[in-house]
Formats: C-alpha cells, structure tokens, sequence
C-alpha cells in the first residue's frame, strides 16, 4: 500500500511541476514589489502582530503529512500555530521506520523546543530521544509513550496526546440507532485500537439505545472484538464492496473508520440512495464532496490538542500532564446530525447521555 | 539497441520460453555502460535540482517579476540549491556544522546504515537479474525474512552470539523460502516470476499484518501491532560505538557481496546461472537444468532480501511491523539496476541511495524541502537508468562497444 502510495504521489509531482512551470512562465510579467518590501520578503507581513522566539517540529509516521488522517490533522494544528501564534515551525515526513529516528534526531540538532511525533509506530524513537536529550520537549500522538506498561511515561519529558474518541462515537452509535430501519454497520481499516475505539464506542452506543428503548438495532462490521476490516487505510475500492455488501444486508447507516478507505464507502452510499454515512476525525460535510449523504461526524480534533499543547507550553511551561480529548474538554464531539434526522426527543436525550458520560454516570465501555 | 540486434533477438530459437522481450529489456539494462550509469545520476540531480528551484517559495515569489528584476530570483535560485545541496551534504556526508569529531562524521555512518538492507536486497535481485528472472518479489522476502528473525529474535531467550547467529539465519531462511515459492511455480509449472512475486508481496504484507493481530506477536499489555523487543543478544552489535547506528549487518553485507561476486565469477554454479540468463536455449543445449537453476536463483535472491530484513529487526529498529519494509524491496531494485546487477556497482549503488535517504530528515528540517525531492531523484535515475539510449543522446554518447558485440 505504501508503494502504491508513493507511486501516486510521484505522479502527483510530476504533473505540479508542469503546472508549477506554466504558472511561473505566465506570471513572470508582473511588475517587481516596492524595494523596502522585498527586502523583507520572507517575514509574515500579515496576521501575527509579535513573533514568540519558539520552535515548534513535527515527525510523521510513514503515512506522510497528506494521509487524510491523523497526520495531516496534526499538521494542520501545527500551521495554524505558525500563523496564529508566530512561533517558527519545521516538520519532517517518515518513508520508512527507519526514518523516525533520523528525522527527531534532526530536529533536536536544528533547534526545536517541542518535538510532537504522530503516531504509536514512533513511541520507542520518541522515548529513546527524550531520554539523549533531556533539555528538549517532546509530545506524541495517540499514544502513552509507556512501551515497557509499567503505567508510567517512559520518560519525563513527554506529553502523551490521546483521545477518548470511544465517548463520541458512543453518543454518534445513539443517535443513528434512533434512526436507523433496524441494522446499523461499521468497518476499519486495521485492527488496531486507535480505530477499534471509534467502533467500540459505535457499537455502545447502539447497546444503551438497545437498552434504553427496549429496541433491537444490529450492528454489523464491529462484535467488541473482531469485525469487518479492510486491510489497509489507502483502498478505495475496497470500502465500496464492504459498503455495499453491509447495504445488502439491510444496514442503512455506515461508519467506516479506515481513513480515505471511507470515501469508497460514502461512493457506495450516494449510489444507494436511502442510506447514511458517519464520518470520522474531521468533519466530512467539510472535508469531502459528500455533504449530502452525511449523517453526522464523529471529530477528533487532533489539530486542536496540536495548537492547544503548543500554546500551553509558550504561555505556562511544558507539561507532561497527558493531554486527554473528551467530550468535556471538545477534544472530541460529534458534528451536527443531518437536518431533518434526528428527533428533537432524540436531541434531548443525547444531551442528557453527553451529561452522563462527561459526569461518569453513563459508561461508554463495552459490557 | 541497433537494428541487427532486433533481428537476432526476434529469430525464435526452438523451444525458447516466451519472455525474449523481457529479457532483452533485462539484459540491455544490465549491461548499459558505467558512463551511461553516471551520466543517467548527473542528469537526474540536474532535474532535481529544477525541481528544488520550482518548490522553493523565494524564488516562485521573486519569479513574479522576473522581467522588472531577474537578479532577485537568480539570487533565490541560488539560495534554494546552495541551503538544498549543502543540507544535502551535511545529512548524508560530513556534518561541517556540528561541534564534535562524532557530529561530524556521524552523516556519514548514517549513510551507511542505511545502505546496509539495500546492499542485501540489491545483491539478490542483482543474482536474479543476471540468471534472467525478473524477481519483484524482494519486499515480500524481506518482509518474511523480517518475520521470522525477529520471532527467533524476541520469543526465544539464546546465549549472545548463537542467538544473533540463529535470528540472522532465520532472516535468510524466511526470505528463501518466499523465494523458493516463485521459484518453483516458475520451473514445475511455468508460472510468470513477475506475476507470481508481485503477489506474493501482498501475501506476505497481510500474513504479518495478521501475525501481528495474534498476542504472541504483539507486546503484553498492548493490542498495537507492533512486535516486543528483539533481545539484545540477537541484536547486531554496534560496530562504531553507541553513539552511532552502524551495526554489524553493514560487515555482513560487504561480506555477502564478496560472496556474491564469488558465487557469479568464480564458481561453477554462477556460471551456470549466468549462462541460463544469457540464453536458456544454449544452456539447456548444454545440458543445463534450467528449472534447478530457477529454483536456486530465486531461493538466493530470497535468501539475500531475507536477510535485508535483518538490517532493521536486528539493528535499527528492533521490532516488528507490518511496515518495518518501507519501500526497501522496490527501492532494491532501482539499486540492482544501477549497480548493473555487479556486487561492486551493488555497493556503490546502495551507498549512493542510503545517502540519499540519510539527508531526507536535514533536507527537510534544515532547508525546508520536501522529502519527496529524494523519491523524485530516485524514480529519475530509474527512469535514465532503464532508457540508455535516452541518456546517451543526451549527453552525445556514442553506442558503448561491448553492446555491439552483445547484439552481434
């Protein structure tokens, strides 16, 4: 999948680089800035009014910075704090595993104060850099940075960043039981936890609303421990015939939790007509040319807990308390439903439910 | 290619297996000439370098106006390759900026490491490319070869050194044998090696991603797949100090590459392979068993790519994923390419590429490119490399003499 991956990337830059040629030969015309301007062409003449003297870097796993996922959310917090905070940024992308160490060692070598790596695949590399490089802050992403389960972060300058997505999915699996004809379904990419918790909390959901309505909604694709996955997070094609093959078998509403695989499910989905999509991560009425059939959105605002870390650490210091997105702190939530699907008695209620989860009273683990 | 060569390639010799075309291919590519090979270099870091300017923000700003003031850009051109070629330097060569002799010479080592799995992987398809098999199969042996070191690697607790020893072997052993499955499709029953090993490159991709989906694979306490630690007496020692990557697989595989000179130079059996992959109607005239020679050709260059596999699960990184190959097994192939399938041109060749990799991480941090610009460099000398004739119009190069005879 990689390779394939790079292939289309290549392509990519072959055909920007055309493109790129053919802009510079046409724009070369204009007339040249005034002196005092281009001088200082490469400092922001826009937003920030003050630059803060920090240094903010990323290391991605080798799902590069363009995944559609958890990579590219982390960058885009990362850039939004470039712009918003002028603070100096610098990122490096991972080909290949043995890229990670390189890429922090880099990093740490060209400066950088805070080093946030993506990913549960860099956990060791992280753990091994902070330990050579006290003095230097790091932060990972979707992990504990604890690869001895001691329950302790392996060392003491980390900050792990990790999400409780299972309590937004929880209320997402509510609410589409609430609508749904009577099958509801999801699939992953990998069986991993990072993706089995959006179906963990999926399938809760449906089980309170089972409970809690005397109803008998099924879902496909996810049983708490195995379930339907497609292999890789790259294969369109592949989310189409999952999709369609959950559609034959009466489910209505689909989450596919598999990164871009998702946009195969949400073909399969406007080609049927008279079913329902749940995106993940972002919200995919915004980020995909599916806004129609979108019930709702399960968000994992990676980008926020990027920014909010990175300004934290400017304004009160680096921290190693572990940075967990809930519901409470909207690290993670729920886009708003499709208009017209949700019942206001539905609405009341998840409100209610949220209530629970963020009190304690409602559990979204799986009985 | 010249004309009579057309001719002789297409007369059909009797019983000759279908794939002439292919072999042609191979064996034009195989043996283009050394100045092809560098020019094919040059001519990629010339683009390359075009594509540094285009990527570079200064100078598409200062292009804007090129007509009113062409001295900005040519300025930010130069700016764009002088941060890119000397990031470049610093990250794979010497780093001139660093405090300490270790600093300095650290890029270097890196480089190496890096070179090691390709040297592996190179040299077994270089063996492949020689006997005439098409072996894309090197990311699946690696793959395999990975696996079962590091299972020998983290289930079992060895003495140091027989433990290495028996992880190293099972590298070799797993990558063989996802040679051997090709290898004997192809003798017994005709099976394309090409088909056969680009599939089993997804085989072997979903049969780890699942092994890692068991908990003997996975760590206690956690359902990531990622594998526990390999023992420290099954990793490779660090042969320069901890204080740098370089392990003892890179003294493995410059071993391996004299093995595997020896083999195609001085022994009988290489020149057995080398006389299928020249021509298997002459050979099996001779009397040569083409199907063992398959066989024993595609279980080395498994074997080989296994034990690339080694360089990451015993050295760098010291677990297992389902991505622990990256791109290595394509990656191997432009190398064997470039090193014209020669154990010598092999080394050069994964030097050249582990270097270029090294300076991805200074590339991007340093001079703010894209680490894509390595890929980019990479699929152009490809690109060069499988088109001679391409580069020698180029660079006005006349037809090498030892391709005459070969056509002749």
């Amino acid at each position: 999948m990689t390779a394939k991956g790079r292939h289309l990337m290549k392509n990519t830059i072959r055909v920007g680089a055309v493109a790129a040629i053919s802009a510079l030969a046409l724009a070369a015309c204009a007339s040249a800035p005034e002196e005092e301007t281009s001088s200082s062409a490469t400092a922001d003449t826009g937003a920030p009014a003050e630059t803060v003297d920090f240094k903010a870097c990323m290391v991605s796993d080798s799902g590069g910075f363009d995944d559609q996922s958890f990579n590219q959310s982390g960058y885009e917090g990362l850039t939004r704090a470039e712009s918003e905070l002028g603070i100096e940024i610098a990122s490096a992308e991972s080909s290949t595993e043995a890229d990670f160490g390189p890429n922090i060692e880099a990093q740490v070598a060209a400066g950088c104060d805070l080093i946030i790596t993506v990913g549960f695949l860099l956990s060791q590399a992280t753990v091994d850099a902070a330990l050579a490089n006290p003095d230097v802050h790091f932060a990972i992403i979707d992990d504990l940075a604890d690869n001895d389960f001691d329950g302790e972060i392996d060392a003491p300058n980390i900050k792990p960043i990790t999400f409780e997505t299972d309590e937004a999915s929880f209320l997402a699996g509510y609410a589409a039981s609430s609508v749904t004809g009577g099958t509801i379904s999801t699939f992953g990419g990998m069986n991993i936890p990072s993706v089995t918790i959006f179906m963990d909390g999926y399938l809760a959901g449906a089980n309170y609303y089972n409970d809690t309505n005397s109803a008998d909604v099924k879902v496909l694709g996810w049983d708490g421990t195995d379930g339907q996955f497609t292999g890789d997070f790259s294969d369109q094609a592949k989310g189409k015939n999952v999709t369609e093959t959950f559609l034959d078998q009466g489910a209505d509403i689909v989450m596919p939790v598999a990164g871009p695989v998702g946009l195969g499910a949400a073909a399969a989905v406007e080609s049927a007509g008279d079913a329902w999509l749940i995106g993940v991560d972002s919200d995919w009425t915004l980020t995909t040319d599916y806004a129609d059939i979108i019930f709702t959105s399960v968000l994992k605002n990676i980008g926020n807990s990027v920014f909010d870390t990175i300004s934290e650490t400017i304004d009160a210091g680096f921290s190693t308390e572990p940075y967990v997105g809930t519901l409470e702190n909207e690290g993670v939530g729920v886009a708003d439903f499709a208009e017209g699907t949700v019942s206001d008695a539905v609405l009341t209620e998840l409100d209610t439910i949220k209530a629970g989860i963020i009190d304690g009273s409602i559990s979204v683990d799986l009985s | 290619m010249s004309a009579d060569s057309q001719t002789t390639e297409d007369r059909p010799d009797e019983g000759a297996p279908p794939e002439d075309r292919w072999r042609r291919a191979l064996r034009e590519i195989v043996e283009s000439s050394s100045m092809v090979v560098f020019m094919a270099i040059v001519a990629s870091m010339i683009i390359g370098g075009v594509l540094i300017i285009f990527a570079d923000e200064a100078v598409r700003e200062s292009a804007a106006y090129f007509f009113s003031r062409p001295g900005d850009t040519f300025s930010a051109i130069g700016d764009a390759l002088g941060s890119a070629y000397s990031s470049m330097f610093n990250g794979a060569v010497l780093n001139l900026e660093a405090s300490s002799f270790a600093g300095v010479i650290k890029p270097l080592t890196q480089t190496l490491t890096m070179a090691t799995p390709l040297i592996f992987a190179g040299l077994g398809l270089g063996i492949g490319f020689r006997a005439g098999l098409f072996n894309i199969g090197a990311q699946g042996q690696l793959l395999m070869g990975a696996t079962f070191g590091a299972y020998i690697g983290f289930a079992f607790s060895l003495p140091a050194g027989l433990h290495l020893l028996l992880a190293v072997i099972g590298c070799a052993v797993g990558g063989a044998l996802w040679g051997f499955i090709p290898g004997i499709l192809k003798a017994k029953r005709g099976a394309h090696e090409v088909i056969v090993t680009i599939m089993l490159n997804y085989v072997a991709l979903y049969l780890v991603a699942w092994l890692l989906s068991l908990d003997a694979f996975q760590r206690e306490g956690s359902d990531n797949p990622i594998s526990p630690f390999v023992a420290e007496t099954a990793q490779y020692p660090k042969i320069l100090g901890v204080q740098f990557n370089l392990h003892l697989g890179f003294l493995l595989a410059l071993a391996c590459a004299w093995g595997a000179w020896w083999l195609m130079e001085r022994s009988t059996l290489g020149f057995r392979l080398r006389a299928v992959g020249a021509n298997p109607s002459a050979a099996r005239t001779a009397g040569m068993n083409i199907g063992t020679a398959t066989i024993i050709t595609m279980v080395i260059a498994g074997g080989l790519a296994g034990l690339a596999g080694s360089a990451p699960v015993l050295g760098t990184q010291k677990f297992l994923t389902d991505a622990v190959a990256g791109t290595l097994g394509f990656d191997a192939i432009t190398v064997a390419l470039l090193g014209r399938s020669r154990p010598l041109g092999i080394v050069l060749a994964a030097i050249l590429f582990g270097g270029l990799q090294a300076s991805g991480p200074s590339l991007q941090v340093n001079a703010g490119l894209p680490v894509d610009i390595v890929v980019v460099i990479q699929a152009l000398i490809v690109l060069f490399i499988a088109a001679p004739p391409l580069v020698r119009a180029m660079f006005r190069l006349p037809a090498p003499a030892h391709e005459k005879e070969v056509a002749a």
